[in-house]
């Protein structure tokens, strides 16, 4: 069998766990460091071919075993670790008995080989085997997931590291992988039903009589009178901050849960690089690690100006790299908090293995704000606000010349914060609702961030190490908007679900593109584009950071260039899964010439 | 007996203006039409769940009790129920519906309505619906039947109303007129208190259904529930139905009670 050695290199490692050998195949290797010495390496493959098997297997959560759907037979999978250069062969055998496929999420590669099955190609049938064989053209912290309905929520996810040719110019002398993920005991389509049915379904911090006398008692009877009733009014919730939350998930790290307390070996004095990569289907997760300071070094895999922290955020696929140097001989908590605040994942940086840290108790349950309906500017007239340019001839996604009277667009690497209102359009039954207003947010760290003290990552902050080659200004600009209806669980673009619109958005061949991401709804999105890069335009200029996934905050207006260097047809969703199946998907396809279309 | 077939009639109806009109199936043939200008051909001969990117166009079927209740009485009780279920997508859905109670109190013992609609969402937030619905009531040894043409509207309105309502006609071409709305208050997560209104009228009077012309009755309901599931709920409530105006004399007539109120109990299902 294909897989056999790496089967055999797994049996060999977990037999040397003596008494442990009882959760054999339940965990990757490198999750364990627990309860090995931080100098055992982690269950990874590298090479130039490699096996990997998707099936079902049995998976233990605390003291409950289930059914995961893995790779290789672990949640998370076994760790790809590759360099930079290399040609590698990945031969991918599906044991499932449904359609299967694997996606390299932020690796560029020929786009037969990007794993979206309907885009890319048909997907891995039953008892097969796909070969997937691609150059790697990059390094830094990336991930891998099945690109099928619901495995990726149901296990099939795993951590892809690419060293550099180079020497790398991050220095460190210890690093973790810190893989965090939303698990639940109930399908993708278990909960896509529910939520068609009931959209708070989940959710079980919305307000009550207490918090309506709590209000009351704080802000007098007629400003909170006011206030539940404009959100009645509008049909609305304002603690409607995860579709998906604690309620059905257990927050994992390193497919360990807080009880199991993931734990990472350190030396006092030591740099340790932590890859955080964010694997949960809908899960946002505030990041920190009390007692310590973080500096951010790398964003999606690529390399970016160190940042000191206190706190990050990272929305479902972002990956961050950080540096911390612990100096005292202790334990210290790696806390991993939920937007919305119905769960955490924990794990543990210690000199020895058993030892905890303290866990931090959660924050309240942060609420929406007129700010995230797009209405702070409604009475704001001083605010000069210009007409979205196309959007107002209603042809959003329609792509247009860029003539020279968009001063402000013409500098490259701008940041446009002025807020734009929302063009007539209201995008048909399928979008409950448009902000009047939306604009940039980048500067703001998010929902229920920033107004403890702690300084908290914001997407300005971002900018790249050293500048990229393409730094001609876009010639051209798109604009999409994130739509949906939370009251039927609709998602889509431009109001239209995927099944609605599946004729591609088009790119040219070597343009230099600016794609402007609206956000209508209320609720953050991710926005994952295969195939290449997205640079953020956040006002660095020069130095704009390269994405694979842009996180977009209700009732913002965000934009990026790309580059359009790749060939052929490319997802472009929604990374919270649920988005995504919903259709908060779209084809991008990048043609050589198009007949028919403006330059 | 004759009440049946026209039920019976009336569903195929239904079901050909569903098919006819809607479309889930019609349009995926359209738009598979247009993928296959931009896709490989092997991708499109693949079939098969998992084969393409996304299930937006999926279909759901939903069945709710939203009143599925026991009325303790003099006589042994009561019961009274509204079941509404649909099946299909976002915006087409074949809808279900019964409403009806046991009422040894108040006109008819059992009245009886089944509706079977099409609905498409417009406006946002609300299905409008078409088709048919089928009513009987049972006196003490004799039966009344008939059918309907419906065409109604249901929905979320502002404030969070959960909002229903109906116009029928009637196979004898009267016009009648229902409209119920809802509203939900939290107590705590799961325990929730609701309001309900319902309400009924006709153009004209219909003595053999017990139905006077202008408004026929009101029923307010209270209803206390604690959600074990979001899908299972039991509640307690106090229902008081008053019936009005000429309808208010045909009760009278039919040995019934114009006004009463009652206590119940029962439990709202969903799935």
């Amino acid at each position: 069998m294909k897989d056999s050695i790496s089967r055999r290199a797994f049996l060999k490692k977990s037999g040397t766990l003596g008494t442990l050998t009882a959760l054999d195949g339940m965990l990757p290797t490198y999750a364990w460091s627990n309860f090995l010495s931080a100098v055992t390496p982690a269950m990874q493959l590298s090479g130039d071919v490699i096996n990997l098997t998707i099936a079902r297997t049995p998976f233990r959560i605390d003291h409950r075993t289930t059914t995961a759907t893995t790779v290789n037979g672990t949640v998370p999978g076994p760790l790809l670790r590759l360099r930079e250069g290399q040609d590698v062969t990945l031969n991918v055998t599906n044991r499932l008995d449904e359609t299967s496929s694997i996606h390299w999420h932020g690796i560029l590669l020929p786009p037969e080989m990007d794993g979206v099955p309907g885009v890319s190609f048909p997907g891995i049938e039953p008892g097969t085997t796909f070969s997937y064989r691609f150059t790697i053209r990059q390094y830094g912290t990336y991930w891998f997931h099945s690109h099928s309905g619901g495995q990726e929520q149901a296990g099939v996810y795993a951590p892809m590291i690419i060293d550099p040719l180079e020497p790398d110019p991050i220095q460190y002398d210890r690093e973790y992988v810190i893989m965090l993920s939303d698990w639940s005991f109930s399908s993708v389509d278990a909960m896509i039903g529910k939520l068609k049915k009931q959209p708070g379904y989940f959710n079980f911090q919305k307000r009550t009589l207490g918090d309506f006398i709590k209000d009351v008692m704080q802000d007098g009877w007629l400003p909170a009178f006011d206030n539940y009733l404009m959100w009645a009014r509008m049909r609305m919730d304002p603690t409607d901050l995860a579709d998906v939350t604690g309620y059905a998930y257990t927050y994992l790290m390193n497919g360990l849960t807080s009880a199991a307390n993931w734990t990472g070996i350190f030396r006092p004095g030591e740099r340790v690089r932590l890859r955080f990569i964010q694997a949960g289907a809908m899960t946002f997760q505030d990041i920190r690690i009390p007692g310590l300071r973080m500096t951010v070094v790398q964003a999606d895999g690529q390399n970016v100006q160190p940042v000191e922290v206190d706190e990050f955020r990272i929305g479902p696929a972002e990956t961050y790299d950080i540096i911390v140097e612990p100096k005292e001989d202790r334990a210290y908590t790696i806390f991993a908090e939920t937007l919305d605040r119905s769960g955490f994942a924990r794990g543990t940086l210690a000199p020895r293995p058993g030892m905890t840290a303290e866990i931090p108790p959660r924050r309240s349950r942060p609420l929406l704000t007129m700010a995230d309906m797009g209405m702070r500017h409604m009475n704001a007239e001083s605010h000069g606000d210009h007409e979205s340019h196309d959007a107002a001839r209603g042809e959003p996604t329609k792509g247009m010349q860029l003539d020279d009277t968009h001063g402000e667009h013409d500098r490259p690497g701008h940041l446009d914060t002025k807020p734009v209102r929302h063009a007539a359009d209201d995008h048909g039954p399928g979008n409950q609702f448009i902000p009047d207003f939306t604009q940039s947010r980048m500067d703001e760290p998010g929902i229920g961030l920033g107004n403890d003290g702690r300084r908290v990552l914001v997407y300005t902050d971002l900018k790249s190490l050293k500048p990229y080659p393409d730094q001609r200004k876009p010639e051209r600009e798109l604009e999409i908007h994130l739509t949906g209806h939370m009251e039927r669980f609709i998602w889509s673009f431009d109001g239209k679900k995927y099944s609605d619109a599946r004729e591609p958005i088009l790119f040219h061949h070597g343009e230099r593109l600016r794609w402007i991401f609206v956000n209508d709804t209320m609720m953050d999105h991710t926005m994952h584009l295969h195939g290449m890069w997205m640079y953020l335009e956040n006002g660095a200029g020069a130095y704009l950071p390269r994405k694979h996934t842009v996180l977009v905050k209700p009732a913002e207006r965000i934009s990026v260039a790309i580059t359009a260097d790749a060939p052929g047809p490319w997802a472009f969703h929604c990374h919270l899964l649920l988005h995504m199946e919903t259709g908060m998907f779209r084809v991008v396809e990048t043609l050589d010439a198009v007949p028919g279309t403006e330059p | 007996m004759k009440f049946f077939l026209q039920l019976g009639a009336g569903i195929v109806a239904i079901l050909f203006l569903g098919a006819g009109s809607s479309l889930p199936a019609a349009s995926a043939e359209i738009l598979s039409d247009k993928a296959k200008q931009t896709l490989p051909n092997h991708l499109l001969q693949s079939r098969g769940e998992y084969h393409h990117p996304t299930h937006s166009d999926q279909n759901y079927a939903f069945l709710s009790a939203g009143v599925l209740e026991y009325r303790p009485g003099e006589d042994g009780g009561d019961f009274r129920w509204d079941i509404q279920g649909w099946y299909g997508g976002d915006f087409n859905r074949l809808w279900f519906k019964s409403e009806g109670e046991r009422n040894t109190a108040f006109k008819a013992d059992h009245d009886i309505d089944i509706q079977l609609l099409y609905g498409r969402f417009i406006g946002k937030y609300y299905d409008f619906q078409i088709g048919v619905r089928g009513e009987t009531q049972i006196f003490k040894g004799r039966d009344v039947a008939r059918a309907h043409a419906v065409i109604g509207f249901q929905g979320l309105a502002p404030y969070r109303y959960e909002v229903e309502s109906a116009l029928f006609i009637s196979q004898d071409g009267d016009v009648s007129m229902r409209f119920q709305t809802s509203r939900n208050f939290l107590l705590t997560q799961r325990l929730i208190l609701q309001g309900r209104i319902e309400t009924h009228a006709a153009v004209q009077k219909v003595e053999k259904f017990t139905t006077g012309q202008g408004l026929n009755n009101i029923e307010l309901g209270l209803r206390l529930r604690y959600e074990i599931r979001r899908e299972i709920a039991p509640y307690i409530g106090i229902s008081y139905d008053r019936s009005f105006f000429k309808t208010a004399d045909l009760v009278r007539e039919e040995g019934g009670d114009s006004s009463q109120v009652r206590f119940v109990a029962g439990v709202q299902l969903w799935f």
